[in-house]
């Protein structure tokens, strides 16, 4: 198990030096630099520019700025955002905990549901509750974010009033971050107020982020349900005079699990990339819109910092998904 | 941990525990657009990180509430000497500081803490000018450091400024964002602690509102300061919900989550007019777009030229599909709540027969090849650059003249304007005293026309030039309105600009919100608002 791991972690290196660079170029790629966004109409001298330019170092040569930036990432220093002077390390750790919140909380509503969908569509298979399920799912990964969070928004929060329009907590509540996770901190606070009201704030953004991942969790779930209960061993296992939901729950459920569990850590990405725009609609202060605003103010340090770090979690995740993987299929972990 | 009711953290806890119980506190929230970059406006230059410090700072004057009149601040008078150089200010006494956890004030404001504000923007040897990566950029553009000689003080209360030329805008640039006071006495305990850049991250002020927290791109909350010179404010507390998408702005003040918000979608205007449930302000931005003749080039070196291109557009229809509602057509170049704008003065009427016959009458029959340029950027003077472009073009096409839109990348776009690459091409400017210099002067002065200069014409007019470097010499508000009103009817009759609009702003408020006044600047103030209960 633990070359296995050993493996999989010296993989990540290249993975990781290959992110590094794209997020370096694609950046400088954009046009306009920090300084040149900033000044607008006003204009700038040049002899300004030039001292601007070199006290943030972008006068070196490309090359050069690569390398020193890949030095200083290995001594675990990702620089100075530009534009605030702190730590862009700093400011990824206070903002991460509310990304991973959501991102969490969108998978396990997309599990919780999806799965239980999926298993149903297809022990029904072909029936109402099949095509329903189904088109539904089809629906929800069409479904464009934005409008979608929008149109949650009019209808629960403006229109009935049920839940909060955006932000993480009601403003009444004040609660020192020790954690970072809402829902904890609250918790730990023994603030049963702000605890629930952490809860209704959770509740439209999980379901606008969870609605991909949901979807997809209902359709790998249905097939591989599918698959497995077209196998020679659940006939015998029926064919023993087991109970029919032992027979799912037992035999057929945790083969079909593999595919799920890998689509599940895939769609770690996706939920992490769709953060960006649910954190833009529902004011939530994670990396999403952190990092939106470093683009539009070509705050490099902070972008190449942030995308790096989000990198590295998904690269961490699905690392953990691997391993996981050997847990529920022994052959895999034997097989390496 | 700790959880405090309405606002807390740094330790002010106890404070406002006393201060303000949940039920009686009278909160406005308001829903800003975006993330401040810091709490100093020195450093900054956008207008939602100006509007974060405005509540806690104070400047030696200051814009009156929605105008463009410069009123006293922390100092409460001040004298100008006869040759126009001299400028005394005699500050407020017993202008108390905010206090935090970490900074319990010994003293009032004093004449210290202006040469410190001052001088850390000034001197490059003072020990907090590297402070925050030092970019002053404001300080800069207004030509602080080629316009001060000297800042002395007098006594304790009396500061002198001498310049070395007489620059009436002086006492507005002096009210604007970048020209805070703030507290010497603060930041020689964060030097000696070794954190001076705490300084432009947890702000101690002496304005109207006391800084409490800020949650990174959440939250950000004040209360009010119980002894602020101007009296304690009406409101209670005062918290920013930052909240980057308009639609959801709008959404949330529906929802009462907040009181006021800024910049509503153009799309959304018409359904928020309708809206009886909150009130829709409106008022014009201190801005203007338009459309630069490059009077260096030909055929625009011909003032038949300009004025028959400026009768050949049809700049209603322009404004009426690009900038809806929230813009108005442009006469004069500078917008109409400056003080001197010139109303008197009549824009070319739209008269593509008129404008062929100029056309002809300057040799051009046939009309002419020339580009025309066009922003790839929104602007807040100009919603789409190139969508009025391209009616410019088939507006030109009418009267013979084949114009090829132009686009590079912003930055780019605006060197190559300034070095008057263009023969025709658009931008636009946003004021930032509020005095009419800074658009005349600036943007159409023969000191500007220079290659990189901000004047993209070109256009050197000598009358036009003598009047406005005249009116910046003379203090006297009257005599320098007439000035300005003069050089408004050169500038029309030369026509180096076809002036396009100015945008008209929108601010969501709800119902029981009392007493908000526009910002003539864009920015937003809360000092002296309140909330019915």
């Amino acid at each position: 198990m633990l070359r296995f791991i050993l493996t999989r972690v010296s993989l990540v290196i290249p993975t990781f030096l290959g992110i590094t660079f794209l997020t370096f170029i694609l950046i400088r790629l954009v046009p306009g630099d920090p300084i040149e966004v900033r000044v607008g109409e006003r204009g700038i001298a040049p002899e300004r520019l030039a001292q601007l330019r070199h006290e943030m170092g972008l006068d070196l040569p490309l090359w050069q700025q690569f390398l020193d930036y890949v030095g200083n990432v290995l001594s675990g220093d990702f620089g100075l955002s530009l534009i605030t002077r702190n730590p862009v390390l700093d400011e990824f750790v206070t903002l991460f905990p509310a990304t991973l919140e959501l991102a969490f909380s969108a998978m396990l509503f997309a599990t919780l549901v999806g799965l239980p969908a999926g298993i149903l569509a297809a022990v029904k298979r072909g029936s109402m509750f099949d095509h329903g399920v189904m088109g539904l799912s089809l629906t929800g990964y069409s479904m464009p974010i934005f409008w979608w969070g929008l149109l949650l928004i009019l209808f629960f929060s403006v229109g009935l009033g049920w839940t909060p329009v955006s932000g993480r907590l009601d403003l009444l509540y004040y609660v020192e971050p020790t954690t970072g996770f809402m829902l904890i901190d609250t918790l730990m606070a023994g603030e049963y107020g702000a605890f629930r009201s952490a809860l209704q704030h959770l509740i439209l953004p999980t379901i606008v982020l969870g609605t991909v991942p949901l979807a997809v969790v209902a359709r790998m779930t249905r097939s591989a349900m599918l698959e497995v209960l077209g196998e020679d061993y659940i006939r015998t296992a029926r064919a023993k005079g087991l109970a029919g939901r032992r027979v799912i729950g037992m035999h057929a459920l945790r083969n079909a699990l593999i595919p799920v569990v890998t689509v599940i850590g895939l769609q770690v990405g996706t939920l992490l990339g769709g953060a960006i725009l649910t954190e833009t609609i529902f004011s939530w202060p994670g990396v999403g819109k952190w990092l939106i605003e470093s683009i539009g103010r070509r705050d490099y340090p902070a972008l190449q910092g942030g995308v790096l770090l989000i990198a590295t979690s998904v690269i961490l995740v699905n690392l953990l998904v691997d391993v996981l993987y050997g847990v529920l299929n022994p052959r895999i972990r034997h097989a390496r | 941990m700790k959880r405090i009711l309405l606002g807390a953290g740094l330790g002010m806890a106890a404070a406002l525990a006393l201060a303000a119980p949940a039920q009686a506190a009278k909160t406005l929230v308001y829903c800003s657009e975006g993330s401040p970059e810091n709490f100093n406006p020195m450093l900054n230059t956008t207008g939602t990180s100006f509007d974060v410090s405005l509540p806690v700072y104070n400047n030696l004057v200051q814009f009156e509430r929605g105008g463009t009149k410069v009123v006293p601040g922390l100092a409460e008078s001040w004298t100008v000497s006869e040759d126009g150089l001299t400028y005394t200010f005699k500050l407020r006494a017993g202008a108390k500081w905010h206090s935090s956890n970490d900074f319990k004030p010994t003293r009032d404001a004093n004449a210290d803490d202006v040469l410190f504000s001052f001088n850390r923007q000034w001197k490059a040897d003072h020990p907090f000018h590297k402070v925050s990566g030092g970019a002053y950029d404001y300080f800069g553009d207004m030509a602080m450091p080629k316009l001060l000689k000297s800042i002395e003080k007098v006594d304790d209360l009396t500061v002198k400024f001498t310049l070395n030329a007489v620059e009436a805008p002086f006492l507005a640039n002096l009210a604007m964002p970048f020209a805070p006071i703030m507290s010497a006495e603060y930041a020689d305990q964060l030097l000696k602690k070794g954190t001076p850049e705490k300084l432009d991250q947890i702000p101690i002020g002496t304005g109207p509102f006391q800084f409490v927290a800020y949650q990174k791109d959440a939250v950000i909350r004040y209360k009010a300061f119980e002894n602020y010179w101007g009296g304690r404010q009406p409101l209670d507390n005062l918290v920013f919900a930052i909240t980057p998408d308009a639609a959801v702005r709008y959404a949330k003040l529906k929802a009462n989550e907040c009181q006021i918000m800024p910049y509503p979608n153009p799309a959304d205007l018409d359904a928020m007019k309708k809206d009886t449930s909150i009130v829709l302000q409106e008022q014009e931005g201190l801005n203007v777009g338009y459309l630069s003749f490059n009077v260096q080039k030909k055929p625009f070196d011909d003032v038949r030229v300009r004025r028959a291109i400026s009768m050949a557009l049809d700049k209603k229809a322009m404004v009426d599909a690009v900038y809806q509602s929230a813009g108005v057509p442009a006469k004069n170049p500078i917008p109409p709540t400056m003080w001197s704008y010139n109303k008197a003065i009549e824009d070319y009427p739209f008269d593509q027969e008129r404008a062929k016959k100029l056309l002809a009458d300057a040799g051009y029959p046939n009309g002419f090849e020339t580009d025309l340029w066009a922003m790839p950027v929104q602007r807040p003077y100009n919603p789409n650059a190139k969508r009025i472009a391209e009616m410019m073009q088939a507006d030109l096409a009418k009267i013979g003249v084949k114009a090829k839109i132009v686009q590079y990348e912003w930055g780019e776009y605006r060197k190559r304007m300034q070095q008057g690459e263009h023969q025709m091409g658009m931008l636009g400017w946003t004021g930032d005293n509020g005095d009419p210099d800074n658009f005349l002067y600036n943007l159409l002065g023969c000191e500007a026309a220079r290659p990189g200069g901000s004047n993209l014409s070109k256009w050197c007019n000598k009358e036009f030039d003598d009047l406005v470097v005249q009116a910046k010499r003379t203090t006297d508000v009257a005599a320098r309105t007439k000035l300005y009103e003069q050089a408004q009817v050169i500038f029309k009759e030369d026509a180096p600009w076809y002036t396009i609009a100015h945008s008209v702003v929108h601010m969501g408020l709800s119902k029981n919100v009392v007493d908000y006044k526009m910002d003539s600047f864009g920015i937003h103030r809360f000092e002296g608002v309140d909330l019915k209960q």
